[in-house]
């Protein structure tokens, strides 16, 4: 069951072309895989973007996945960094119900997390938050009993650490 | 026109689109292009007038598309067909898909509406690239005229090359209209495209020595053999160690199928002995083939105690259905002939004198005092000599096509495998033909899939391809019967084929010869007929109409539940799909 609700982190290095994206959302989808998030990015080669994909489900149907990526013609490497130690992180936007009582609280919890506000208005605060997925989880639980008016994430970036490629 | 297009087309040359195209297609050697036009392919159906490629004219996309398709699996070439825009592109994608499956080197160049237009809803516009991403190897989308030698360059590169399929090219009006500067020279641009190379000489040397200590062996050969020419080195390997040799479906030819160690077909409706061999094999060496379903039955218990070792060039088949004790990444014939420099021979004496004994008790059988289409198809088989090109459809007459017309050369069995699309026979015949017209070419074909592309008669007429049509006509869609009739209490539903027309006076409405089969005398005079005659013609046997296709391993089921005739009583439904 654990194994079957596994994360897995997948880096693409792909041709910056138009329908790529959707040639590599087919793959998972044909097999009905959801993705829990995708980013696409241009690298600092403009004919390549990169792609971190990051979706669920056994380490062998995602073995076979990451095959299929690697025959894709626009697809030029492809990993599952997986349980590797890399360089991972993501970027968090949420917006809290706050009263003015409650903003010197909120803004502790926000120092705690590293994280800053980057609106405040009469009723509301909007933080800033980066970092590895497990710590914004944590952030977005504590700030649950204030009111979430919306959120949005990047989606996890990852690296490999010092001179190996990604 | 042509040789001074490609002339000037090397130095690079001020062309339209279409024009450019087209010499691409030249330059790769295409013979014949085959296709239907419409409003968005007219500037290419125009640059076609001045080529040397004959421009085949199809009755309907899909036939077209076959057709491409069986003119690249009889020659090895690259096959090229041409549609138009909308419905004309749908019509394609059955065939797309039937190239997909089965690994044929394709090009499909589509019509598309006005760059301007794209998105818009516009007259016979189809978002054709999306709707084939998942049958094709790769796809383009044409927004500039200038790109298009590079792109034709890169997609016969595709299409041919590693494990083959089709390449579509979706080229809209203005850029196959407008005037550009074609450069020949230009690189291909493919830096995720990797073709396998060499081998871990390492993996080799364990195969075989495997080999050298295994007793039971089994050689199992697929298309990818077949694709990659090994068929010589098979030949020797397998007479070297004296090895038995099953095939799949689309593997035939690949070792000959009269030689004392073939076994022929294996799987689902594979013969007997080809199936006790697999399933006491303590070895089985798998050769361009990829573990279909057709073929593994349940793959839990496939070969559950063998050594497994899989020879495939496409690094995405390991451990894809049967996980394999050693994955070979390679190009089958290089493997092979590596193979072969390295084995030694081991003690297989008793096993192969095992499998000749199986092959004594459990032959193909049937009755012989009845019109029966293995009847037709043995006495077809005797009377070409073995030395046709067969194509099928898919069936019944496909599963007695393959356990009867015996092959002994790659390239001369052709049939829809992965896919199993009806109406691919007639059409992939009339485009084998066109590839190789000297060879005798026979479409076994039932009367259900012949009637999905029976429009294409005109087409055979029109290229004078004298390609022969056995319909095999049990007035029934056998195959979906036999599972009904075994596993539904025979309650037949949407089977039964009435109002079939009469084939020969459909052949003689089209100005084609027909002739009659309706009884068992009348078999082995017909068909010699039929192959004497000079010209394309039809051959109606009206055969037995209930018969079913044995031995057959239900699907999903394992190798022991193999049926060698109907059971008497009710029988399970198969757990595995279709």
């Amino acid at each position: 069951m654990n194994q079957h609700n596994e994360q897995h982190s997948i880096s693409l290095l792909v041709s910056n072309k138009p329908g790529v994206l959707i040639r590599i959302a087919l793959v998972f989808s044909r097999r009905g895989y959801n993705l829990d998030s995708v980013v696409v990015s241009p690298t600092h080669n403009s004919a390549y973007s990169r792609m971190n994909l990051v979706a669920r489900g056994s380490k062998e149907s995602l073995n076979q996945i990451i095959k299929q990526l690697a025959k894709l013609v626009d697809v030029i490497h492809v990993a599952d960094h997986t349980g590797e130690d890399i360089i991972e992180g993501e970027l968090l936007f949420i917006k809290v119900r706050c009263s003015r009582e409650q903003r010197t609280e909120l803004l502790q919890i926000a120092d705690h997390f590293r994280a800053k506000s980057v609106d405040l208005t009469d009723d509301s605060i909007t933080f800033e938050a980066t970092g590895k997925t497990a710590k914004l989880n944590a952030f977005q639980a504590m700030l649950e009993q204030y009111g979430i008016l919306e959120s949005v994430r990047s989606g996890k970036l990852i690296m490999a650490r010092g001179t190996q490629a990604t | 026109m042509n040789s001074t297009t490609t002339k000037t087309a090397a130095k690079g040359a001020t062309m339209t689109g279409a024009q450019a195209i087209i010499a691409s297609c030249e330059q790769h050697g295409l013979t014949h292009i085959f296709g239907y036009p419409g409003g968005a392919n007219i500037p290419l159906f125009d640059a076609l007038l001045d080529s040397s490629i004959k421009l085949v004219l199809s009755r309907h996309e899909q036939g077209a598309v076959h057709m491409a398709d069986g003119y690249a699996r009889a020659s090895g070439k690259v096959g090229v067909a041409l549609v138009t825009s909308g419905p004309g592109a749908t019509n394609a994608i059955t065939g797309l898909l039937t190239a997909h499956m089965d690994s044929v080197p394709l090009i499909v160049i589509c019509g598309q509406t006005i760059t301007a237009n794209l998105g818009l809803d516009a007259f016979q516009e189809a978002d054709v690239s999306g709707i084939s991403y998942p049958v094709v190897k790769h796809s383009y989308l044409v927004k500039d005229p200038a790109q298009l030698p590079r792109i034709m360059k890169e997609a016969f590169y595709i299409a041919s090359t590693g494990r083959p399929g089709p390449v579509l090219i979706d080229v809209p009006k203005d850029v196959s209209s407008a005037v550009c500067h074609a450069d020949f020279t230009v690189d291909m641009d493919l830096p995720g495209y990797q073709v396998v190379q060499g081998f871990d000489e390492s993996q080799i040397e364990c195969t075989a020595s495997a080999l050298s200590t295994a007793r039971r062996p089994v050689l199992l050969v697929g298309h990818g053999a077949i694709i990659s020419g090994a068929q010589k080195e098979i030949l020797h390997l397998a007479e070297k160690l004296r090895v038995p040799v099953v095939s799949t479906l689309l593997g035939k030819g690949a070792f000959p199928e009269t030689h004392e160690l073939s076994l022929g077909m294996l799987g689902m409706h594979g013969t007997a002995y080809a199936n006790y061999a697999v399933r006491d094999c303590d070895l089985i060496l798998s050769v361009g083939s990829r573990f279909d379903d057709r073929i593994t039955g349940n793959p839990k218990t496939f070969c559950k105690n063998a050594v497994k070792i899989h020879i495939d060039i496409d690094p995405a088949e390991a451990n894809r259905q049967i996980p394999v004790d050693c994955f070979i990444n390679a190009d089958a014939k290089e493997a092979v002939s590596a193979l072969m420099a390295l084995a030694v021979p081991g003690d297989t004496a008793e096993w192969v004198a095992q499998v000749q004994k199986w092959k004594a008790d459990f032959p193909l059988t049937y009755k012989q005092d009845e019109l029966s289409a293995q009847l037709v198809i043995n006495t077809l088989y005797r009377l070409s000599g073995g030395r046709a090109i067969v194509t099928t459809d898919v069936g019944q007459h496909q599963m007695w096509a393959a356990q009867y017309y015996k092959c002994d050369d790659g390239r001369s069995w052709i049939s829809s495998g992965g896919a199993g699309t009806m109406g691919f026979g007639f059409p992939a015949a009339i485009g084998a033909q066109l590839a190789r017209p000297e060879a005798t070419v026979l479409a076994i074909v039932g009367d259900g899939g012949f009637q999905m592309t029976e429009a294409e008669l005109s087409t055979a007429m029109i290229q004078k391809t004298p390609v022969k049509v056995i319909i095999i006509d049990n007035k029934y869609l056998g195959m979906v019967r036999q599972w009904q009739d075994i596993f539904f209490n025979n309650r037949l539903s949407g089977v039964t084929m009435e109002y079939n027309p009469d084939f020969v006076k459909l052949a003689e409405a089209y100005g084609m010869k027909g002739f009659r089969i309706s009884q068992v005398d009348e078999v082995a005079p017909v068909l010699s007929a039929a192959l004497a005659y000079d010209g394309p013609c039809i051959v109606h046997a009206e055969v037995t109409r209930e018969d079913n296709v044995f031995p057959m391993i239900p699907a999903g089921a394992d190798y022991s539940g193999m049926l060698l005739e109907r059971p008497k009583g009710p029988v399970e439904k198969p757990k595995g799909s279709t």
